[in-house]
């Protein structure tokens, strides 16, 4: 199949960029997405010019590296699927394909389609995580935790970490990425202790890097690749006004 | 070079528990003096850089992805092993370490391995306590399933994406450690070269991949967890970045690489469609505990799968292995597949795949509890493929998975270079010649959590380095080189892509270094590949600036490394004239087609020293002793 691809391009940091036009012809409708560029960019070395920068890397939907807005849409047309497990059959031939990077304030742009995304290991820094050292656990089966509250726990704990959520949202919130983590952790029996602080400071930092506030668009669950629910914001946002208006203390002693 | 395993003397059960207590200890107020460098942040790294940050010692952590959460341990999908027997189904520590040393084809160190089965107990404990969401019962209690070459059910899981849990559980506490300042974390930076000064490993130059900066940093230990090689072959299931540099690199600055050639190929995962390719997609073994694995017993039977009767069906793995069945090892369930492929009885368009059937265990238990046991992975597979795996069998084919090989390491980790450390599947320990299924998370997460915190503090109490910092001259020196490389590469200005290079490489291992191998083909390859490499080096085209976000720059640098790796990956095949675990060398096999052991020859550990870039590599040897688990035949009939 032929498709023509409009593509961002833009050399640094800092560097002026904008859309080019690149003819992605006899492309295989079984390649996924990432290997028709793969191989629009064979073409382009092999032309002397330098190739499109994107990131990658399992090519299986899990590690949340690529990142691609596809005419528009987050990952691509397909609910619930990143941009490397897009396949190409999922475009009609012939068809017109912009594609550019995640676009965030927080998000800055290094080249091409390739964004930096510390931010979000700055918000798991402040506070997504149990603290347990290694070496202090008591056994794994001393606490019973029932299947349907783990199950919903693991709902929210596949967050690949891949920005879409942020890329969708109008606002360039990442409260889906930041709720989603303070969902695993606050069902969890073992997150219970610092369940309020985890939120605020979480939230906190969810600000302090750049991100736009939640008004509930829902663009973010209709783009996210594991299909992770903005339920999970109504529990970040309660755990948060619990966290922030109660003295600490009490919130550490409260459970759900 | 001697190599000394390290191993200590006593009863098998005790010897981790003595050396814990034989081993010097840093005092706490003194940990903070050292630092340790960790490159990688997976399993293995990741759970190392957070641990020896909370025992107090200085520490810095580099990936080359953009987070070190993306690192490649989160597609490992099955699960973890443990010797819980919270199942009350006979398992225990020393069954745990009896089916490894078997499954392991008899070519790991007893020591090592008990050591690894004790551990695995805690480190389910401690990644719950992480808040790891593994599968639960009704009653609340953990769930287990069974996984290859074990008759017990022993494996934990959270769905399909184990390894992402836990790899998320030793980022998180990884992060944690970041933001109380004891890690500093170095993303987006690729390892480059080893320095070593004195004879020890003192630090490390890398490359910032957003800069393109030349950087050395010292340090009093470095430890490499940066994964497998498997790369090599171009085509496999490791991510597109995994590569073996940071190995490799070490490997010529005085590591001996052992056992290069001990490849695991994977039985189950979906079959290449076109040139384009780019990488394999496994599906996990765990289906095996549900799938029943099938060809159709006529040759070039072309019809399609549901027109085939059950009498003209082979199940050729229950057929085979009547006692374990499509559980077998991956090993042995991947040879099966392509024997039943080489008599023309294989399916799908291309004839290299077999059926993965779940029609009985859906008939049995219902789609239902098949989507939520592997539901994600139907969902992965019907995307790649297009079909539905809940009305049309899955085609599958074997694919390279995991490098049982790596750096030579001791009882404490170390390489043969003092104070470099290698943990998780860059060294070559625990696994032997095969991996058994859900047993490389259990590695890495004891190497990095339990092992080497506790054995890299007998180093640097022992050896007490001397302050070192990167103004020496060795520092320089490596910088220049690691400099000069990248430029050379960027001046050939020649015709071929990188990845052309790296698509004939994987060609000519898949064939002469893969599944099936004969001496013939070997000695083929060895002349093969010093021949592409040398075309490599005159006629590469790596476009851009070394000074700027080049990703044809670091693809070029990986694939000068494999272009090395795989000749000496050849050179052990050929050294190693027995089949054992995923090595299989046609010229020895039984009348039944099953690896023929030589253990009166090759009962050792084949570790290569480097001794330059045109002369052939020595080999030295680790005899291996069984005093628990005695020598024989591997036997799953």
């Amino acid at each position: 199949m032929n498709v023509t691809l409009q593509v961002w391009r833009q050399a640094g940091p800092s560097a002026p960029g904008g859309m080019v036009r690149y003819e992605a012809n006899d492309i295989s409708p079984d390649a996924s997405f990432l290997e028709m560029l793969d191989v629009v960019n064979e073409r382009l070395m092999a032309a002397g010019e330098v190739p499109i920068a994107f990131d990658h890397d399992c090519r299986e939907g899990i590690c949340g590296s690529c990142s691609l807005m596809i005419n528009g849409v987050a990952h691509g047309p397909n609910k619930g699927t990143a941009t490397c497990q897009l396949h190409m059959r999922s475009f009609a031939d012939g068809r017109e394909i912009s594609v550019e990077p995640w676009r965030s304030r927080a998000f800055p742009i290094l080249r091409d389609l390739v964004v930096s995304r510390e931010a979000f290991d700055r918000i798991i820094a402040a506070g997504g995580y149990i603290s347990a050292p290694t070496g202090s656990a008591i056994d794994g089966n001393a606490t019973l935790i029932a299947k349907d509250e783990v199950d919903t726990a693991m709902d929210a704990a596949q967050c690949i970490g891949c920005g879409a959520c942020v890329a969708a949202c109008p606002n360039g919130s990442a409260s889906l990425f930041t709720a989603a983590k303070i969902t695993h952790l606050g069902l969890l029996p073992q997150g219970q202790p610092e369940r309020g602080l985890r939120a605020r400071r979480m939230v906190e930092q969810m600000d302090i890097e750049g991100f736009g506030g939640c008004t509930l668009y829902g663009e973010c669950q209709e783009a996210c690749p594991k299909l992770i629910s903005i339920d999970t914001i109504t529990r970040m946002n309660r755990d948060y006004l619990r966290a922030a208006v109660a003295p600490v203390r009490a919130v550490v002693s409260e459970s759900d | 070079m001697e190599l000394r395993s390290k191993v200590p003397a006593g009863p098998i059960e005790l010897k981790w528990d003595k050396h814990r207590f034989e081993m010097k200890l840093v005092n706490p107020a003194n940990k903070r003096k050292f630092t340790v460098i960790v490159v990688g942040s997976g399993l293995a790294g990741g759970a190392a850089a957070a641990t020896l940050s909370e025992l107090g010692y200085r520490v810095k952590c580099f990936c080359f992805q953009d987070s070190p959460r993306r690192a490649h341990s989160i597609a490992a999908q099955g699960g973890i092993n443990a010797a819980k027997n919270y199942r009350n189904d006979g398992d225990s520590v020393y069954r745990l370490f009896y089916d490894t040393v078997k499954g392991g084809d008899f070519r790991a160190r007893e020591g090592n391995v008990y050591r690894l089965a004790q551990i695995s107990v805690e480190i389910i404990d401690q990644c719950v306590a992480q808040g790891v969401p593994f599968a639960r019962e009704y009653g609340g209690l953990l769930a287990n399933r069974s996984f290859g070459g074990a008759q017990v059910s022993r494996t934990f899981y959270a769905r399909g994406q184990t390894g992402q849990q836990l790899l998320l559980g030793a980022y998180q506490a990884l992060e944690k450690e970041v933001a109380r300042g004891g890690v500093t974390m170095y993303s987006r930076t690729e390892m480059l070269d080893v320095v070593v000064i004195d004879g020890r490993a003192r630090g490390i130059v890398v490359r910032d991949l957003v800069t393109g900066k030349i950087e050395s940093h010292a340090a009093d230990a470095v430890v490499l967890g940066t994964g497998g090689y498997g790369n090599v072959f171009y085509l496999s299931t490791n991510a597109k970045g995994s590569n073996a540099t940071a190995i490799w690199r070490a490997h010529k600055r005085g590591a001996a690489f052992a056992n290069p050639c001990y490849t695991q190929i994977h039985p189950t995962c979906i079959p290449v469609s076109g040139e384009y390719q780019s990488k394999l997609t496994l599906m996990s073994e765990s289906l095996r505990n549900d799938g029943r694995v099938w060809v159709p017993a006529a040759a070039g039977d072309e019809r399609a799968p549901d027109q085939i009767p059950e009498s003209e069906r082979d199940y050729y793995l229950e057929r085979r292995y009547p006692s374990f069945g499509n559980l077998a090892p991956r090993d042995i369930a991947s040879r099966a597949a392509k024997a039943v492929c080489d008599e023309g009885r294989g399916v799908g368009p291309t004839r290299l795949g077999v059926y993965l059937d779940f029609a009985d265990a859906i008939q049995r238990v219902g789609a239902s509890t098949i989507r939520e046991r592997y539901g994600n992975l139907f969902e992965m597979y019907g995307r790649i493929t297009d079909e539905d795996p809940y009305r049309v069998p899955m085609r599958i084919f074997p694919a390279v998975h995991y490098t049982m090989g790596g750096l030579w390491v001791d009882y404490n980790l170390m390489s043969t270079i003092p104070g470099l450390h290698v943990i998780g599947e860059a060294n070559f320990s625990d696994h032997g010649a095969n991996r058994l299924g859900a047993s490389a998370l259990m590695q890495g997460l004891a190497d990095g959590y339990f092992v080497l915190p506790s054995t890299i503090g007998d180093y640097l109490a022992s050896e007490k380095p001397a302050p070192v910092d990167t103004t020496h001259p060795e520092f320089r020196l490596t910088e220049g080189e690691v400099a000069d490389r990248t430029r050379k590469l960027l001046a050939i200005k020649g015709k071929r892509t990188v990845d052309s290079f790296h698509r004939e490489l994987g060609r000519i291992m898949w064939e002469q270094c893969g599944m099936a191998r004969t001496a013939t083909g070997l000695e083929q390859a060895i002349v093969q590949i010093p021949s592409l490499r040398e075309e490599f080096w005159r006629n590469v085209n790596v476009p851009g600036s070394d000074a700027e976000l080049n990703q044809a720059v670091e693809k070029a640098g990986r694939v000068a490394d494999f272009l090395e790796l795989g000749e000496l990956m050849c050179r052990d095949a050929l050294h190693r004239e027995e089949s054992c675990g995923g090595h299989f060398r046609e010229e020895y096999q039984t009348a039944d087609g099953e690896a023929r052991r030589d253990d009166d020859r090759f009962a050792y550990v084949a570790a290569w020293a480097y001794t330059g870039d045109h002369a052939a590599p020595r080999l030295c040897k680790e005899p291996l002793d069984f005093e628990y688990v005695h020598l024989a035949q591997r036997s799953y009939k």
